[in-house]
């Protein structure tokens, strides 16, 4: 992909403006084609987005969301990492295992739902599994493609001066694989969040998941759109911002 | 032995290994049935309900779904991408979507589409043909661009209409990267019909399990989510296996 829209020069802020611009047209135009039977223009979502914002009845289920997101973010880049650096290191366990990585990260996820919820109960507990089950298969397999490529004269030279497998991850592949890691983080976040909320759209009593599918039964539109919105403005801006951080990696690199 | 074939076996041994430690714990009740039945039950459930055609319904109806959902959006992302590689503008200006398009929840939209389209099929195609449809865009984009200059301008030679171009030359010489898209697209557009399915339908396999769950029929669940796992794992393979060969073909690989 190109880089010609990214970065701080005046051009792509222009360029993301228009963008901006062109996304609320088309959202007001489907809804006046739509009705107010099932959408709400931009204008009416933002002021019940201000609404439900300041509502204290919001907050727990946000809460609810953030702590399940961030665990599971947690554990999913710790575990993906130790998993992608013993491959990496390790040529002949990653011959083994990365095609098990591979076939495990195409696979429909939701399918597994049931089995962690018999065995971790209806509670935070199945998903933040959910949720790092979704982003560490990401992280681990960006990982280790990315210590695989470190230059060989890299880990020749750690190895003439006697590093320990310690100093040789933190001193030598840890930076020099950084931006290849970092992206396998980014995609890793995005992941994790989509497998929190799926998990909370399924089965639990709390979340922006729960409140999500609980307005379904209630037709409550304002709540459907209100959350739909803030969960996309959230997600896109992270993952934006992130990818800018990669490229700014990428760069120096 | 090549040490691929050493690493095959390694990895056979180790999936026998963890399939035959789960009967084992299942059997002793360290595992409690109510968890999870032994994997030799949920092979024999899996062939009684194939056997008994009970399901053949909810089988044919998520993968015509996933086939309808695979269609459109291989349609609609070829044409869309032929379409951004002229107009060089609209192309920058979406980049960015493209960029953090897999980072927005979509399933988040289901519960809007619900209230639009009513709960039939059309909400689950319309999910998996929007997962699956970027992917298309971005590797058909990626194949148009590697396009050899001198393959455009014999065309312009030999005097060939703008449609007889795009169909005789473009199509043709983007063919792998396209079939790349087509690969992404079927695993897409599975996942979003299931989980669909999964989160709140009235049919299909996805729908089936999460009714099997909500009624603690392990003999029933447990198959199904052996069942759609084994079939996304058969098609994932052999679509990376014609890959190979394709690119090999083109000295791509």
């Amino acid at each position: 992909m190109n880089a010609t829209s990214s970065g701080g020069s005046n051009a792509g802020w222009f360029s993301a403006l228009k963008l901006i611009a062109l996304l609320l047209v088309l959202w007001q135009a489907l809804a006046w084609m739509v009705g107010d039977v099932a959408m709400r223009t931009p204008l009416q979502t933002m002021t019940f987005t201000a609404n439900l914002l300041t509502s204290p009845s919001f907050w727990p289920h946000l809460a609810e969301t953030g702590r399940a997101f961030g665990l599971a973010l947690l554990l999913a880049v710790v575990i993906g990492l130790a998993i992608g650096f013993l491959l990496g290191i390790n040529r002949f366990a990653s011959d083994v295992l990365e095609p098990v990585l591979v076939a495990l990260y195409s696979i429909p996820k939701i399918t597994l739902y049931p089995i962690l919820l018999l065995m971790f109960g209806l509670g935070v507990a199945a998903k933040v599994a959910f949720g790092t089950i979704h982003g560490v298969i990401p992280i681990a397999l960006f990982t280790l493609a990315a210590v695989r490529n470190v230059r060989p004269v890299f880990v020749k030279t750690g190895r003439v001066m006697g590093l320990g497998t310690g100093r040789m991850i933190s001193g030598i592949l840890l930076p020099a694989a950084m931006p290849e890691i970092f992206t396998g983080l980014r995609v890793g976040f995005s992941l994790t969040l989509i497998g929190t909320l799926l998990g909370e759209m399924f089965a639990s009593q709390r979340g922006l998941g729960f409140m999500l599918m609980n307005a379904i039964g209630l037709h409550n539109v304002d709540v459907i759109m209100a959350l739909t919105f803030l969960l996309v403005l959230f997600a896109g801006s992270a993952s934006g911002l992130l990818l800018f951080l990669n490229r700014r990696l990428y760069q120096r690199a | 032995m090549t040490p691929k074939k050493r690493a095959a076996l390694w990895r056979i041994a180790l999936l026998v290994g963890a399939v035959g430690g789960l009967e084992i714990l299942c059997l002793s009740g360290h595992i409690d049935r109510l968890t999870m039945q032994p994997p030799h039950r949920i092979v024999m459930d899996l062939v009684a309900l194939l056997a008994g055609g009970e399901l053949n319904g909810a089988i044919a109806k998520t993968l015509r779904n996933a086939a309808l959902a695979f269609v459109i959006a291989m349609v609609a992302g070829v044409s869309f991408a032929v379409l951004l590689h002229y107009l060089r503008s609209l192309r920058d200006m979406l980049d960015p979507v493209f960029a953090t398009y897999y980072a927005i929840p979509m399933f988040a939209f289901y519960p809007l589409l619900i209230v639009l389209f009513g709960l039939g099929d059309t909400p689950q195609i319309f999910i998996g043909a929007m997962l699956a449809v970027v992917a298309v865009i971005v590797n058909t984009l990626n194949g148009l661009d590697r396009i050899p200059r001198v393959l455009l301008k014999t065309a312009r030679v030999n005097q060939l209409s703008a449609w007889d171009t795009a169909r005789l030359v473009m199509l043709p010489c983007a063919a792998p990267h396209i079939l790349t898209g087509a690969k992404l697209a079927v695993a897409y557009s599975l996942i979003g019909i299931i989980g669909a399915e999964f989160i709140m339908s009235t049919g299909g396999m996805g729908y089936e399990i999460s009714f099997a769950y909500m009624n603690f029929d392990n003999a029933k669940m447990y198959p199904l989510i052996l069942l759609i796992l084994l079939v996304s794992i058969a098609i994932n393979t052999l679509l990376a296996k014609w890959e190979k060969i394709l690119m090999a073909r083109r000295g791509l690989s």
